[in-house]
């Protein structure tokens, strides 16, 4: 789609970000020491601490990627926000208490209170690294979905945006300022997702033909495959042959008068019953009478010189130009009615049950001529379908009979479950309250936040779905475009808090790398002698290169859907981190080579199975159908309980070494 | 008191890992029983999954209040004691 900036939402929206950026400046000066900058001086209010845990963890993902993958393929995207809720049991029961008590600024500090070793500093301090970069991508990326339809800006445009300001925000500041700024956004962000669900109960369910620019989408049929060709001269289209490319796809291309190519959808009908008994052999004379219809379809063609075609007209608002319709409408609502007027919070969901929702599916094709083209096609989908699990390609494991595919699954769920608790950005907030209670009673509020915003993330995204204005090539944008549906304004505070939303998340994960540079690697793991103020002005340091580098990938991932990107950040942190931090809990026996094994192993097991995997051949690397090295995609069930395994297996081998440690 | 937290929030973890343990296997393995509507015309894969998150928020408040005596003990200390206290370890 194309976007032009609104005045409107411009004002709003730098206004918002100028005010944010303020909180930080005026806060930040107070900040000088490295108690302060890492770890607000530990006097941070346990109900403001609990709103920033929101705001840390209802990230870009959370709002972007789950609203975007619910509206794009109804419930599969809303079992990432009950696997990211259900993390927080393991973050508040089993690690809150013991992190405070532990440690001082980092998740570093609280593995080694026991040992004193610089080897656990540098593995935790790397581990830190990896896996705030790994989430860092999918946060950046949003960013770009986000400013793309509001200011107008291309995607690296945005990526650059956020990342010089998250560098700015975090120089400057710290611990301090950074949580303020996510308790206002965390606040803002729930509150102003009430609203928006509130919103869409109000307006319900309505059937259309298209989406909200008004094209309505045409049909063609029904008429028998045999008289194709003739019937769709009638209706002024000349048929063009399936050649190259578009052999054994079930589309058609039809040219009308003034030359115009456009691509169709084949819907194939329901045969009557008396045709039912030819399918068990006498092709030939079944084929005849199957019956047909035409649905239009949208394409994206990107021609071998680089020009970007829409629906077979170059890409532009001028005449003769074209842009992609947006999407999202229901075909069929129950009892034959044309508008539910407002629906309740439980009848929402009982009308889209019985309801058809027309959802869109693409398939690229390769020509000769060197030119790709992406057709989008209608998937007119039962309610009960697009509200069942297992829809969606990646959630396929719950659908298919292949036990690898299950355990796929399995494997993505126990990684949000254990993710959590390890994440180090979420970790170090652990330090910025008094006490342990205040630990526990911020990690309380901040699930009570959390949970409330992930059941509206379900509304929101089917809102989305419903809303006729999707944008077809980015599931991201999926809740600023339904923002926009509802109006101007809240399209503007919607998109500003977006973007503070990832803001926040930005500088809390380069808050994190900089204090595990600063603090684990350089101070602790290599033995460099730093000043306490030495110390800070390196982390501040640190932040600008791992902000640069998140700037490069977050340009470098952009069409990605970022919920899914998160997804590796939470295998890599459970797998790396999750085994030692519970280990040092409940087990006497550990030993320090224990723990740098269990980091160590759970870190570059999990990469590099995310490396290898099917899904980053195709994605990442650009070679389709590839099958990767490994089984399946998702990591956790395999290099979390082998991280569980290596610590183990190696602390009883070194534990006669070291009885200081037992 | 530690311990005493420590096993509370160890046996509530425990409740809360059969109920989400259900629903990943139950997704998994008889994703059919997920499309029953068995009320108000809401499929069980919703009404499981709102449950799964209340049910996050009535255990973290129950353990909130299982713990609540300790509150006093430890308030006033500060990131330097939990220095002292760290190092005091073996």
């Amino acid at each position: 789609m194309i976007y032009e900036a609104s005045t409107l939402a411009v004002i709003v929206f730098f206004a918002f970000v100028g005010l944010t950026l303020g909180i930080s400046f005026f806060l930040g000066r107070k900040a000088k020491s490295s108690q302060g900058y890492f770890a607000a001086h530990g006097q941070i209010p346990w109900f403001v601490n609990g709103v920033a845990f929101a705001g840390d963890y209802l990230s870009a993902a959370s709002f972007l990627g789950i609203c975007g993958m619910i509206a794009f393929r109804g419930y599969d995207g809303f079992l990432y926000s009950i696997g990211f809720l259900a993390g927080w049991i393991v973050a508040l029961f089993i690690v809150a208490e013991p992190m405070k008590r532990l440690g001082k600024f980092t998740f570093a500090d609280a593995l080694d209170a026991k040992f004193q070793s610089r080897g656990i500093k540098l593995a935790a301090g790397v581990s830190t690294l990896a896996v705030s970069i790994f989430y860092l991508i999918p946060q950046m990326v949003g960013a770009g979905a986000l400013v793309t339809p509001l200011l107008g800006f291309p995607h690296w445009a945005g990526v650059l945006l956020v990342g010089v300001t998250v560098i700015t925000i975090v120089v400057t500041a710290g611990m301090v300022s950074t949580t303020w700024v996510q308790f206002l956004k965390g606040s803002l962000l729930v509150i102003f997702a009430a609203i928006l669900t509130v919103m869409i109960l109000n307006r319900g369910f309505e059937v259309a033909q298209g989406g909200a620019d008004g094209h309505v989408l045409q049909t063609l049929g029904p008429f028998s495959e045999q008289e194709l060709a003739g019937a769709v001269e009638k209706a002024g289209y000349q048929l063009l042959p399936a050649t190259g490319g578009w052999k054994d796809h079930p589309f058609v291309r039809l040219k009308n008068k003034s030359g115009q190519i456009s691509v169709w959808s084949i819907e194939t009908l329901e045969a009557a019953d008396g045709e039912a008994a030819a399918a068990d052999g006498e092709a030939a004379a079944a084929t005849s009478d199957v019956s047909i219809r035409l649905h239009e379809a949208q394409t994206v063609t990107k021609t071998e010189d680089g020009q970007e075609l829409i629906n077979g007209r170059p890409k532009g608002n001028q005449k003769g130009e074209a842009k992609l319709h947006p999407v999202g409408h229901i075909s069929r609502l129950p009892d034959g009615q044309q508008k539910t007027g407002p629906l309740g919070p439980a009848t929402f969901f009982s009308t889209l049950q019985e309801s058809e929702v027309v959802l869109w599916n693409n398939e690229t094709i390769s020509e000769a001529d060197g030119s790709t083209t992406t057709v989008y096609y209608q998937k007119p989908t039962p309610g009960s379908q697009v509200l069942r699990p297992g829809e969606d390609k990646r959630f396929k494991g719950i659908r298919s009979k292949e036990p690898l595919d299950k355990l796929n699954f399995i494997s993505l769920m126990l990684a949000l479950f254990c993710g959590t608790a390890s994440l180090p950005h979420i970790l170090i907030r652990y330090y910025t309250v008094k006490d342990e209670a205040s630990a526990r009673k911020s990690t309380i509020v901040g699930i009570a936040a959390i949970g409330f915003f992930y059941v509206l993330t379900l509304y929101l995204g089917l809102g989305a779905m419903t809303s006729g204005a999707m944008d077809l090539t980015n599931s991201n944008m999926a809740a600023p475009l339904l923002a926009r549906s509802m109006g101007e304004w809240l399209f503007a505070i919607i998109s500003a808090i977006a973007f503070t939303t990832v803001l926040g998340t930005v500088s809390g994960l380069i808050l994190a790398s900089a204090g595990a540079v600063a603090h684990d690697l350089l101070a602790s793991g290599f033995g460099v002698q730093l000043t306490d103020h030495e110390e800070v002005r390196v982390a501040k340091l640190a932040s600008i290169i791992v902000g640069a580098l998140a700037i490069a990938l977050g340009i470098l991932f952009e069409g990605f859907n970022v919920g899914y990107l998160v997804g590796w950040a939470f295998s890599v942190a459970a797998s790396a981190n999750l085994p030692s931090l519970v280990m040092i809990l409940f087990w006497k026996g550990v030993t320090r080579q224990g723990v740098i094994a269990a980091v160590v192993v759970g870190m570059v097991s999990s990469l590099a199975w995310i490396l290898l995997s099917a899904d980053t051949f195709d994605k990442v690397y650009g070679i389709s159908n590839a099958t990767g090295l490994v089984p399946f995609s998702q990591p956790g069930i395999v290099t979390i309980p082998l991280g569980f395994l290596t610590l183990i297996v190696v602390s009883l081998l070194t534990k006669k070494n070291e009885p200081a440690a037992t | 008191m530690e311990k005493r937290n420590a096993a509370i929030g160890l046996v509530l973890f425990c409740v809360y890992l059969v109920l989400y343990g259900g629903f990943v296997f139950l997704n998994a393995f008889s994703a059919e029983t997920m499309e029953l509507t068995p009320l108000w015309g809401i499929n069980l894969a919703i009404l499981y999954g709102f449950g799964l998150i209340l049910a996050a928020l009535v255990l973290a408040l129950l353990y909130g209040y299982l713990c609540r005596g300790e509150t006093n003990r430890t308030n006033g200390s500060t990131a330097s004691d939990n220095d002292a206290a760290r190092e005091a370890r073996p």
